[in-house]
């Protein structure tokens, strides 16, 4: 029987206390392996609308969200007559209310914007895209949770559309959304010639920084960044993942007090045996390691029913019709890492107070408690 | 005394009292074991039997005078660690074994403490286990035990390490006549064997008769009878 066998059988021979101890920390697993993978899905599945087939965003500068972000048609054909330039993809997002659905994301995008080509065509033609400007497109789990089909009319806001064609995106916000010509999205939005962002692909990605200098000098009032450099710092990214971090850290908290909690009534009930411990030789060593050894197998076994927990909530909220595919959930192996790391410290601080008091436990007077 | 062997404990002038010194256990006690003596504490409860045993076993600091115990001083923390681990072996009246491990695990844990390795604690432990007559119980869990046989493994407990000295605090004082009886001789046994010192605090003056020396504690002073 080694010490680690020893916290094995202390943590069996109080299996109500270990199993609450493991309990909180399981619960704070899977509250932040929720919360992260589904924000970190949400990013990703945006970062993929924004740069579908492209290699620079640009939006206006300073925008608190690019929701109110305008860059007029003068400037996308300015950017379009860059010779860097391949391609650019004006895009307006906007919210819509469609039947009793409050809150639909519409895009509005030209008829040559590669997700209409890239998409799987259930229903419609992709040709008639922007020919008629009382038609619009449906993602086919918008399709399914509006319950229209090709060729039904529909209420969008205050006026009634024809839906054109039903298409299959594997983007869960993509797939959920309404898709509109853009310069009836403008009209419908009120944006005049105004797009959110654009999106642009470059004949060669080493022109970025020329690209980049010469947008930013002609217009002033908008920026280009890279991809990867839009996704750093965009501010909803940053608050979204801020939140999630942080709330998966209260969750945390909550488990760190169980385990402190369970650790220290585990000490409290164990004083003349921890004495006994003392009085055959255990250092304040042996018995402080013990102590925190107990409350990392509460939070190892934490950490696996944990994910066990978050993977099966996560597998269930992709498949429920009603979140409108829109968790689509990403686990990254830092965001696995960064959980473990932070179950192991919860606990190991939460066990810190009852492993200093097991330590200081004196023999003779702990054999007198009862 | 007894010239017979080195001495194993050597205590001077120890002082102990309790309640900001307004209660005094021990006055100035001083005493003398060498190896392989039985010396019997007798007196009656609360005489300051226990507080004895604990000082010398580094449970409990004296307020005054000097302890030396095989060597070490049990006022010193690194002394003490190494008292309990290789020197001294302590056994309690309500035996104090851990509740729900096997007996062969509560025999174990000074092996734990020192690290013996596992092949090596097994084979100490059937030893022990056959000396005492418990082997048959080696893998039932305490509660399991009667009486004698919790304090039989406690007696296997406090020799695991092969210490030179024995602290029993009325090892008998929970038992029946009879069981009683056993485990006394059984100590006896194992002292003589293992030229071990045994200091027995006792209430029970037949216990107290039977060893080599009986020191009476009495308002906190020893005399030897």
């Amino acid at each position: 029987m080694r010490i680690l066998s020893l916290v094995l059988v202390n943590l069996l021979r109080h299996r109500l206390r270990a199993f609450i101890g493991v309990a909180g920390i399981s619960f704070g697993v899977a509250a932040m392996l929720t919360i992260l993978a589904i924000v970190t899905g949400a990013i990703g599945m945006f970062e993929r609308i924004l740069s579908t087939d492209s290699h620079y965003l640009v939006f206006e500068r300073n925008v608190s969200d690019l929701f109110f972000s305008s860059v007029t048609s003068d400037q996308v054909a300015s950017i379009r007559e860059r010779p860097e330039v391949e391609e650019a993809h004006p895009m307006l997002f906007g919210i819509v209310a469609v039947g009793d659905h409050p809150m639909v994301t519409c895009f509005g995008i030209e008829a040559t914007d590669p997700r209409l080509a890239t998409g799987e065509w259930l229903a419609g033609d992709r040709a008639m895209f922007g020919v008629r400007d009382d038609t619009l497109y449906l993602g086919s789990r918008a399709a399914e949770f509006l319950a229209v089909q090709a060729g039904d009319e529909i209420e969008v806001g205050r006026g009634t559309f024809r839906v054109g064609g039903v298409f299959k995106n594997e983007n869960g916000f993509e797939d959920g959304g309404v898709f509109m010509p853009l310069s009836m999205a403008q009209d419908f939005f009120q944006r005049e010639t105004a797009s959110s962002v654009v999106a642009v692909k470059l004949r060669e990605e080493s022109t970025g920084p020329t690209f980049k200098a010469a947008v930013e000098m002609d217009h002033p009032g908008i920026i280009a960044l890279e991809n990867r450099e839009f996704s750093q710092s965009y501010n909803s990214f940053k608050i979204l993942n801020f939140t999630a971090w942080a709330v998966g850290i209260c969750a945390f908290c909550l488990g760190g007090l169980g385990v402190a909690n369970t650790m220290l009534m585990s000490v409290f009930s164990r004083i003349r045996e921890i004495a006994v411990l003392r009085v055959c030789g255990f250092s304040n060593r042996q018995v402080t390691m013990m102590i925190f050894g107990e409350a990392s197998m509460i939070a190892l076994a934490g950490v696996l029913v944990g994910f066990g927990i978050g993977f099966g909530v996560l597998a269930v909220m992709e498949h429920t019709p009603q979140f409108q595919g829109y968790v689509q959930a990403s686990i990254t192996g830092s965001v696995m890492v960064g959980i473990v790391i932070t179950a192991l410290f919860t606990a190991v601080a939460g066990a810190i107070y009852p492993a200093i008091y097991a330590s200081k436990v004196q023999p003779a007077e702990a054999l007198r408690y009862e | 005394m007894s010239d017979r062997g080195e001495i194993i404990v050597r205590a001077k002038q120890v002082t102990k009292s309790y309640d900001d010194g307004r209660i005094t256990v021990l006055h100035g006690v001083s005493l003398e074991v060498r190896a392989g003596e039985v010396v019997g504490l007798w007196g009656a409860s609360g005489s300051g039997k226990s507080t004895l045993l604990h000082l010398l076993g580094g449970l409990d600091l004296p307020d005054a005078g000097t302890m030396e115990v095989c060597g070490l001083d049990p006022t010193r923390e690194v002394d003490r660690i190494e008292l309990r681990r290789h020197q001294l072996g302590y056994i309690f009246q309500m035996h104090n074994l851990i509740p729900d491990l096997t007996v062969e695990e509560n025999v174990r844990v000074p092996a734990l403490a020192i690290g013996t390795p596992r092949a090596e604690t097994a084979k100490r432990v059937r030893e022990l286990a056959d000396k005492v007559d418990i082997r048959h119980r080696l893998h039932h869990r305490i509660q399991d035990l009667s009486g004698g046989e919790r304090q039989r493994t406690a007696i296997c407990r406090a020799l695991m390490n092969g210490p030179r000295l024995l602290l029993a605090d009325e090892p008998t004082g929970s038992l029946d006549e009879k069981t009683g009886n056993t485990v006394f001789a059984l100590l006896k046994e194992m002292a003589e064997q293992n030229n071990i010192a045994i200091l027995l605090a006792t209430h029970e003056r037949r216990f107290a008769e039977q060893c080599s020396r009986v020191l009476r504690v009495r308002d906190g002073q020893l005399s030897e009878i």
